[in-house]
């Protein structure tokens, strides 16, 4: 049951669960609530209508037709031209949800922007192409965005990419549907999700269903069941795009503790003072002497 | 835990969690050619200071070389080369190359007053005040570009976040001294290859101090690939650039080998941390392993509402 998210004005921002993201505040009362992905992927089957409605909507470009010899993924990676990924493990090991009566399952998840509340990308980007939307979102313009690539560096999940040669040589991501967020719509991988792995809907909302999602399923026996990215304390303030996952993060190519390189803002430019001041006295310290 | 992924159980089929820096090798060639304007205006500074009229000519002719020449580098590199101007529709503190986009263009901006003033020999006071603002600018434009890098999530860069400002403030010091050097008479050339000495030596212990930093795991870059070649490359340059500045620097051949020794030096340092960036990137353990080492909080267990559901403790976490 996918629900469409309409306008909520009644909710004010930030009220409950996740914390305001950076700048959105300066919406005033145009700001709305801060809205995302639960991804569940405790019910993901794979079939991958998330990349292709993801494509289609957004026009994203082709991505090479290549087959990887990675069980069921042949897309790889988020990047520049695939803003939805689905992941395939095959593992040999019990699957909890079938009693321990089979010993193989299958890890299904579809990846996306996580829309972080410390955005990396959006802190570093240095011509203001990537913004904080009034829905909590971040999203990169792609009129003002020059290419430079900071953007890529920056991000601690390696959803960023560049549109290399034959493209247009911009950084391109999920919007997380930008454009149908204004129009009251929900965005096209939820709605085509037919197993509603995708959730979206008021980041409180949803964080509260996860929690209550991935204790049932700890209750059921799935001891490895845990949610991902949906603390505000973690490096980079908790998650607009959170998941549950079965096993790992890293199982899934996702980083186990991600940190938004700007935590260390103040220890990187006084590192940079200290190196400039110490070239200065290295320079003061050539001319004691004299010119012989 | 009893579950394995296919290869390995710290990444998805072996591939990398952080995307790999999409900057060309016009970018280490930024690095070295902004470092080298950035400690020249600051040694032709001295040198105005010092009554050394050859020295700081010849200072300002290598500072207005960099800054000529390292914008091609910087341009070059954006995916939409006619967009640079976008650079300067904002400032942001937290962006390092916003910043940097303001420093550079100062520096070129007077760095470029100073240099036409002098070669045409016009408004002298203008020459002279365009002089000191390069020269104030200069150390700052020689280290932005390790804050601008070390602001990352590649971990050979972010890991060495309070060691790269030195190793690139040190090298543009033995870039800057040995192209002075080169450009100068000898009997005028003397804190040009003071400057030399002083920066290849703490070049050389700056990059020895990264990679102790980085550890055993990150560390490991700068002996692989090309990273290690550039490493070992630019030590023996640096090495015996120093050391032949400090004991024939005084005649001319020596000067001019010294010189170029620890340009070579210099250059082979940027290429070497760019490379290892890119390598480390690629590497999900450097990213996964010192993640799991320091802990946080991107995973919470939840606990069973009733309390007898399975303990979260059953998983590794």
């Amino acid at each position: 049951m996918s629900h469409v998210w309409g306008q909520t004005p009644d909710v004010s921002v930030g009220a409950a669960g996740m914390k305001l993201a950076d700048g959105v505040e300066t919406y005033g009362p145009e700001a709305q609530p801060r809205l995302g992905f639960f991804t569940d992927t405790s019910v993901c089957i794979g079939c991958k209508a998330c990349e292709v409605a993801c494509k289609e909507w957004n026009l994203v470009p082709e991505d090479g037709l290549t087959w990887t010899g990675q069980s069921y993924d042949n897309t790889g990676e988020l990047n520049a031209n695939t803003w939805r990924h689905v992941a395939f493990i095959e593992q040999q090991a019990p699957d909890p949800l079938k009693h321990g009566k089979q010993d193989f399952r299958w890890l299904m998840e579809s990846d996306v922007c996580k829309h972080c509340t410390h955005a990396g990308c959006l802190d570093v980007c240095p011509t203001g192409a990537i913004f904080r939307t009034e829905f909590g979102t971040v999203v990169i313009q792609d009129d003002v965005c020059n290419g430079c690539g900071y953007c890529v560096t920056a991000c601690p999940f390696g959803v960023i990419g560049k549109r290399e040669l034959g493209g247009d040589g911009g950084m391109h991501k999920c919007t997380l549907c930008y454009d149908r967020l204004q129009d009251g719509m929900e965005p096209a991988c939820a709605k085509a999700c037919p197993t509603d792995s995708i959730q979206f809907g008021p980041l409180d909302e949803l964080i509260e269903r996860a929690r209550e999602r991935c204790g049932d399923l700890v209750e059921a026996g799935v001891s490895e069941a845990r949610l991902y990215l949906a603390d505000e304390n973690d490096g980079i303030g908790g998650a607009g795009a959170f998941f549950l996952l079965l096993d790992e993060p890293e199982v899934y190519g996702l980083p186990p503790e991600p940190v938004a390189p700007t935590k260390h803002l103040g220890t990187i430019w006084g590192a940079a003072a200290v190196a400039a001041g110490a070239l200065a006295i290295g320079v003061a310290a050539a001319f004691v002497g004299g010119a012989e | 835990m009893t579950a394995t992924s296919p290869t390995d159980a710290l990444s998805y089929y072996g591939r990398p969690i952080i995307k790999e820096p999409v900057w060309q090798p016009d970018i280490p060639l930024y690095l070295f050619t902004g470092g080298l304007a950035g400690a020249s205006d600051l040694l032709a500074l001295g040198a105005q200071f010092s009554g050394n009229r050859r020295l700081r000519t010849s200072a300002l002719a290598a500072a207005t070389f960099g800054t000529t020449i390292s914008p091609y580098f910087l341009i070059k590199d954006l995916g939409r080369p006619l967009r640079f101007l976008n650079m300067l529709r904002v400032v942001k503190v937290t962006s390092p190359m916003s910043v940097g986009t303001w420093i550079f263009s100062a520096e070129s901006a007077t760095t470029g007053i100073a240099a036409g003033c002098q070669l045409f020999g016009v408004m002298p006071r203008v020459r002279a005040t365009a002089h000191v603002l390069a020269g104030l600018i200069g150390p700052a434009q020689a280290t932005y570009t390790a804050a601008l890098i070390a602001q990352s999530v590649v971990p050979a860069w972010h890991e060495a976040r309070r060691e790269l400002p030195v190793l690139f403030a040190s090298s543009a010091a033995a870039s800057a001294g040995g192209a002075a050097a080169i450009l100068t008479p000898v009997e005028h050339a003397a804190p040009a290859r003071r400057l030399g000495i002083i920066g290849g030596v703490a070049e050389l212990a700056a990059s020895k101090l990264m990679e102790k930093r980085l550890g055993k795991l990150v560390g490991s870059v700068y002996h692989e690939e090309e990273a290690g070649t550039y490493s070992r490359l630019a030590t023996a340059s640096t090495l015996a650039g120093t050391a032949l500045m400090a004991f024939a620097g005084r005649r001319r051949v020596g000067a001019v080998a010294a010189g170029a020794l620890l340009l070579t030096g210099s250059l082979c340092e940027r290429f070497a941390v760019y490379h290892a960036g890119k390598q480390s990137a690629r590497d999900p353990r450097h990213t996964s392993i010192p993640q799991k080492e320091r802990g946080g909080r991107a995973v919470t267990q939840p606990s069973s509402r009733t309390g007898n559901g399975s303990s979260p403790s059953a998983s590794t976490r």
